[in-house]
This record gives structure tokens, sequence and C-alpha cells, in this order.
């Protein structure tokens, strides 16, 4: 399914700006988040965290706690009994309840539920654990090395040649053609190595949930997450539950980025529900989310690219070497395949890296291993243009990559929307507007895949003609809006008739998480087919009530009406006309959809940045940032653009300021948002996003995801720019005032 | 036959070949072709793989068709954010 499914059409609804359906529910504190659920006898339940950052646990006695008043239920590994059936759910049970070692600075080792929260801190401090304290390494490039300590044996996949440590985990190859003939061919031959630091997803909002297990082993869980059918299907699995016997309900969500895509507390919380028979609630402090939840990986990179004197590239190579904490997690392999996404290259050769590391295990973040990726990849091409005195959109325009271009990671691009990116950059204004002493100005160049995946939509009409919608994926980029904006347009009614919720596991069908971009695009396709099955469906009310043929009825504007003269004279049916009899024509009316909706198109984009470099301090001040993206058909032009904005601040953050700090004993020295600094409002101008409207071809409105695609090439974007006012090549991340002064005293 | 591009680290475990050719009309034909041809692929498929097809990339879907003519290529499984 999802092929060439786009037809041209003229738009009513979609495309407009209408009021979000969450927003007055958000402003007035009405929403409920992960933390807002209560239930009558709750506990309130937390986690004892290892304070080392690697250690053998040899025993942990919890008698003390136990006895202590108000406390109901202590856990730990050696409560969860059952064997996982998947070896990445197995992961995440060692991870969020430590086993045979802690592997990380806040690494859970057991788990108090108390009558009150004072109680529980109390009891977590009476649990004694004895620790072996064992070496520990944190960086990707020394945890390789052979004789680096070791966080596993036996994990190594066939991929990886002989001779490095066992935290390597796995290689990846990608590329084509022969790369020592091409560099023979170049004129100029620049190479590079990058470090970047690891960065957490900062969404606002902790993890929490609630979660109530009864006697039966039926079970409730309320939790803030970007999937729920995940959640789950992975805490099912680490519990030994049949899947149908756990329901889990998503709360609002306070930001997810790619790192709510997996569970932490929620298979604490029914294992503590389950021993104590109440129902437990668990809430992250902001330290526990900076220790123990899943920041993005670290990486080091080293780029080679070789080109002619007219700025054509003749070869490069990626060797992209990431960490991603204590268990696997495919982000280097990312890193090779999206790279060099951007140029179409006769000669390539990339790598891409998996190693484990003392830190909490990577989880997504927007385009997961990608801006990295391109941070390296984009300063290369900069430093080239600079040396070849060209426009460095010249450059990407030259080598860009198009429709029949064979991609870095291996298939030949179908229609794409690189190069419109780029000549729009090169068209506005920014591009061209002067700037002032110590003021420089950046481009860069990103991709993402985007994704589809498993979908299930319900569209219900209701009696008095107005229409329900249940979609299964949480709402974190506007998908409540959408939905309904796209069932209007197809139903032919107003978006305020049409109210969409997220409905919990019990009540539709499997939905993937939301993630990869995919949610507009996958579930968009199926609130379509929903609504054409509805449609379908009132047709024939119309044509039984009309005493015609189906095939002889069509839908416009709302209403089924005969096709042609020759099917009779009757007057329209609006939906609420059937609606209301629906009960004397057949029953209930509800159009349905479920497919894995495969085959998303991928994304491009081009950002410009002009930064101010203080000489004196090191400080960085963005003057100006423009995005350009090729968003496919914008169903609601905000949304949109607050992805882009979005995805540009978070990059402005990784660029100049954020990284996970470890001191030398492996412990993390900045959980918290006074010591690792997201940018804020008044750090920031006007972020102006330009979106390109190149229709997907692959759904039926021309729709493409747009929430990962925005935080690729702002790293590089905004490290080219602070390059050319410092007038010193920056290769390391974050670009902090401490380290660009001392990148501009050494040149 | 269908022509299947292999990434680096499986054309590694395929004495060094680029591109295979599997019989398949569909997904699910392919990975079983490849299981069959290919064994020391076997931990690869288990783990998981994408695959793309004209330029569009499918995970799970066994009965995407695949031509002869289809320009079919391997990707590591992949995952978003």
């Amino acid at each position: 399914m999802a092929k060439d499914e786009f037809e041209k059409r003229e738009f009513k609804i979609v495309g407009t700006r209408v009021p979000r359906p969450d927003g007055l529910d958000k402003v007035t504190g009405r929403a409920r988040y992960g933390a807002d659920m209560s239930a009558p006898g709750m506990l309130f339940g937390y986690c004892l965290r290892s304070p080392h950052a690697h250690a053998r646990i040899k025993s942990i006695d919890t008698s003390e706690a136990e006895a202590m008043p108000g406390v109901k239920a202590v856990v730990t590994r050696a409560d969860f009994t059952h064997v996982p059936a998947s070896g990445g759910t197995k992961d995440i049970l060692d991870n969020v309840m430590a086993g045979e070692k802690a592997l990380y600075d806040g690494h859970t080792v057991a788990a108090v539920a108390a009558n009150s929260r004072s109680a529980a801190k109390a009891a977590l401090k009476a649990i004694k654990v004895d620790y072996e304290v064992l070496p520990h390494v944190t960086d990707v490039d020394e945890a390789m090395k052979p004789g680096a300590p070791e966080l596993h044996q036996g994990r190594q996949q066939e991929s990886v040649p002989e001779g490095f440590s066992q935290n390597v985990l796995a290689r990846s190859q990608y590329g084509h053609g022969d790369v020592d003939a091409g560099f023979a061919k170049a004129d100029i031959i620049v190479e590079r190595s990058f470090k970047t630091a690891a960065t957490h997803q900062g969404y606002i909002e902790p993890h929490a949930c609630l979660a109530s297990m009864g006697n039966d082993n039926q079970a409730d869980l309320f939790c803030c997450t970007q999937g729920h059918f995940m959640v789950r299907n992975t805490c099912a699995d680490i519990m030994g539950m049949e899947s149908g016997r756990l329901r889990v309900t998503a709360s609002e969500i306070g930001g997810g980025f790619g790192g709510k895509t997996t569970v932490f507390l929620e298979p604490v919380a029914l294992m503590l529900s389950k021993k104590s028979g109440k129902p437990v609630k668990m809430t992250m402090s902001r330290d526990e989310v900076m220790r123990a939840s899943g920041p993005t990986a670290s990486t080091s990179i080293d780029i080679k690219i070789g080109v002619k004197k007219d700025g054509t590239v003749t070869a490069a190579t990626g060797d992209f070497r990431y960490q991603s904490g204590c268990f696997y997690s495919m982000n280097g392999a990312l890193g090779a395949m999206c790279g060099f996404a951007p140029y179409d290259l006769e000669n390539l050769k990339t790598v891409g890296w998996e190693v484990v590391t003392n830190r909490p295990k990577a989880a997504a973040y927007r385009a997961p291993g990608a801006p990295m990726a391109a941070f390296a990849v984009e300063s290369v091409m900069d430093e080239i243009a600079k040396e070849l005195g060209m426009d460095p959109i010249d450059l990407r325009l030259l080598n860009g990559a198009e429709e029949g271009t064979k991609a870095a990671y291996g298939p030949t691009y179908p229609a794409i929307g690189l190069k419109a990116t780029l000549k729009a950059a090169k068209a506005h204004p920014h591009w061209s507007a002067p700037l002032g002493e110590n003021q420089g100005r950046g481009v860069g160049c990103g991709f993402w895949f985007n994704f589809g995946g498993n979908t299930s939509v319900s569209l219900m009409i209701n009696p008095d003609g107005t229409v329900n919608l249940s979609e299964g994926n949480p709402d974190i980029g506007g998908s409540r809006a959408s939905m309904s904006m796209m069932a209007a347009e197809e139903l032919g009614i107003p978006y305020e008739q049409i109210r969409t919720i997220v409905a919990d596991t019990a009540s539709l069908g499997e939905n993937d998480v939301t993630d990869g971009s995919r949610v507009t695009f996958a579930v968009g396709l199926a609130t379509i087919k929903a609504a054409r099955h509805a449609i379908e469906i009132m047709k024939g009310r119309a044509a039984a009530t009309w005493g015609i043929d189906a095939d002889a009825v069509e839908w416009v504007d709302g209403a089924a009406q005969p096709a042609g003269p020759n099917a009779g004279k009757f007057p329209p049916l609006t939906l609420k006309d059937i609606a209301a009899t629906m009960s004397k024509t057949g029953g209930p009316i509800s159009g349905h959809h479920e497919a894995n909706a495969e085959g998303a198109g991928v994304s491009f984009g081009t950002h410009i940045c002009d930064t101010e470099v203080d000489p004196e301090t090191g400080a960085v001040k963005i003057l100006r940032y423009t995005v350009f993206q090729d968003a496919g058909k914008a169903v609601h032009p905000d949304y949109v653009e607050g992805q882009l904005q979005g995805g540009a601040v978070q990059g402005i953050g990784w660029a100049l300021n954020e990284e996970y700090i470890y001191g030398e004993d492996g412990t993390l020295q900045n959980a918290g948002y006074l010591d690792y600094r997201i940018p804020v409002a008044s750090d920031l101008p006007m972020i102006e996003p330009v979106i390109l409207e190149i229709p997907n071809p692959g759904h039926p409105y021309g729709v493409r995801g747009v929430g990962e695609t925005g935080i690729v090439p702002p790293l590089a974007t905004i490290a080219n720019a602070v390059s050319r006012a410092a007038g010193v090549r920056m290769t390391s991340l974050p670009m902090s005032p401490p380290k660009l002064l001392a990148a501009i005293k050494a040149n | 036959m269908v022509a299947v591009t292999l990434w680096g680290s499986l054309s590694e475990l395929a004495e060094g070949q680029r591109e295979v050719e599997i019989k398949a009309s569909n997904l699910r034909e392919l990975l079983a072709g490849l299981q069959a041809a290919y064994p020391a692929f076997a931990p690869q498929l288990e783990r998981g793989i994408s695959v793309s097809i004209d330029g569009k990339i499918y995970n799970d879907s066994w009965f995407q068709p695949i031509s002869e003519t289809s320009e079919v290529v391997l990707l590591n499984r992949l995952e978003g954010g």
C-alpha cells in the first residue's frame, strides 16, 4: 500500500490554521499529564539508584526497609522472575532494574512503594547494597580499545572484526564505487575528526505513571509515553502476562522527541503494584530523568572528502563511532547511512560502529544518529567551499542528490526535494544579507528517512452528525488537530464537528510508537481511508433510502447525491441527515482502517544561520536563523512551522551548550537544568520557517513526515557559522564559551 | 530472479558479493530466499532488516510485491525518534 496514492486536489480545510483542540486544556491546567492521575489507596513508588558507574551487586538487603512503617512493597531484580521473550526486552529489563551489575550512575537497583512520599524515601535509605566497584569507561574511543573495562561478554555481532574490545557490539558498512580511485582524481582532500557530546531530549515533563494490578492478573497503566501499545507489549513481556490483560492509557505528553519510545518506570510500578496489591504512582525527578532515562549518543567521527577544483566531489569516506550507553542501540549505522545522504557521490565508503559504555542506554532523539553525522560531513563541505572560494550553497547544488541519484545508503532516490531547499535558501534575502564584525554565516543540509508503520483508526458517526475519531498515537506534534482536519476534508464537514481522541490499548487495534515522523503520514492516511469507508456506508444508506443502486450515489461537500440524471432526482442527504436516521437504515455507522503503512517518503532540509562570536569570552549569539524543509503538504502550517522551529532550537542547544559531563569517577556532574543549559527564549531570535510543499506520492494528500529532519542540519549550520565568525574550524560540540575561546586563542 | 544489493557488512558474509540474486515475488519470499541461500545472514535477519524496494523502505510487509525489474536494497533495520 501507500504507493502513488497522491491525487492533486483543492483543499478547503487542510492547509488552514484552525484552533488546536488541546490548547485550552493545556493553558488552563485541565490537561492530565503523567503525574496528574491518582487512585484510591494509591502508594508512592521510588527507585534506589546506583551511585557507581560500574559495579557488581554482591548483595541487597531490603529487610530493614520492608519493616518500616508505611512501606508496602520493596522490589529488586529477584522479583522479576519471568525471562522476556525478546532480546531487546531483556535489555530493557536489565536497564529498568539492574541484574548482576549496575552499569551506570543512576541505574535502578531496587524500588520501594509506601503510603507516603516521605516513608518511601526513608525506606530507600534503609536498603543495604553491597557493591564491588569495577573500572568504568564513558568515552567512545576509549571503550573501543582492547583492554578497556568491558560491560558485557558475548554480545558482539558477527560484523565486528577481531581485535576490538567486547564493548564494540556492531559494525555496519555502506557505500559504493572505489574510494581509492576517487581520491586519486581529487585536486583537494580535506580530512577532519569530530566529537559530539551526549545530549538529552530535554522534554519538560518527567517520566511518570500510575500502575494498578489486581489479584486477577489484570492491570491498568496510565503513563506518559510516545507509544502506549509499545508500553503494553514491553511491560507484558517483562511481567510475564498476556498483553490483553494490561490496558495502557497514554496521558497528555509534555514532550518526547524520541526519549519516550521505551519504558523506564512502568515495569517497576507494575511489579510494586503486584507485590503490594495497591495502585502505585511513580514520578521521576529531573535528576533521575538526566541520570537514568535515555539521552542521545556521543560520537567520534572521521570524515575525508576529495574534490576537483570545480567543486565536484570525487570520493568520500566516513567513520562514525557512536557510544549509546550500556546496551545495544543502533545509532552509528544510521550516521553511516544519513551523513552523506544529501549528495550524489560516485565513490563512497562509510562505517558505523555501535559501542557500549558506562552511561544510561541511549534512546532515540529526533532522527537518531543523523545530526552528528551531518555535523561532521557538512563541516568538511563548508571547509572545502571556503578553500575553493566557492559559494557553499553552489557547492552543495553541484553535488546535491536528486531523482535518480544512488543514495549513500544504497537505493536510487525517487523525486526528492533537497535541491529545492537549497535553491530556496539561495534565493532567500537571508543568504545575501550583510554581516558585521565577528559575525559569520553558515549553511547545512540534512536528511531523514521518515517511517510509516502499524496504524489503526476508527471513525464513528454520531446520531447528531458529529464525528469522533480514535487514533492510537499519543499527540506530540498536533495529530489530534491534523487528523480532525483530514477527516473533515474527506467527509466534507466543518473541522469543529469532529473530535479526535487518543484511545487506550483495549479500544483500538495495534499502533506503532509515535516516532520516525510517521504519524501525520501513516495515521493521516488511515484517517482518510477510514473516512472513505464511512462515506461508502453512508452512500449505501442514501441509496437504500432512495431505492437506487449504491453505485449511482456520489459524495459531494458532506452529502450524498445522485451521481447523475440517470440516477433519479433526489435532494442531497447530508451526513447529518444520514446520521439522524441511521438506526432505521441499518444501525451505527463507523469507518475503520487498519494497515502497516510502509513506504513513507524521505525528507531533506537546508538551514542558514548567522552568529556573532565575542572574541573576549567565546560566547556565541544566534543572530538570525532560517529553515527550509520539504514538508510535503502541510496539513496545519502552525504545527509544521513549530516542528521546524523546534528542531532548530534543539540543535542550537546541542551545538552551543548542551552536554553530559562525567567526572573521573564516571558519575554525571550536571544532572539538572541549572548546569545542563538548554536554550531559552531570550537566547533565540525568531526562527523563520520556510515550508516547501513537494507532494509525497505515497499519501493521498501528499503529506510527508516533518518531525525529525529539522534537527539534522543545525549542528553543522551553527558550527559553520561560528567557524567563519571566529576564523577557526570548530570540530567539537558543544561550542561552549571556554572551548571556543581556547580555540580562538590557539589560532 | 531479483537482484538484491547488500550493505557492506552483509556483503562480507556473502564472500564479498555486493549484489546477489534471489527468486522472489514478494518481501516474504525474498527474506526466505536470503535465509536459505546465505545461512550466515541468519543472525542479522533475526535481528531484523529494512528493505528498500524501488526507493521506498519497508520493514515488515510480507506481501509487498517485488518484480524482477525492482531495485531491491537491504538496510539495517531502521529506527526513528
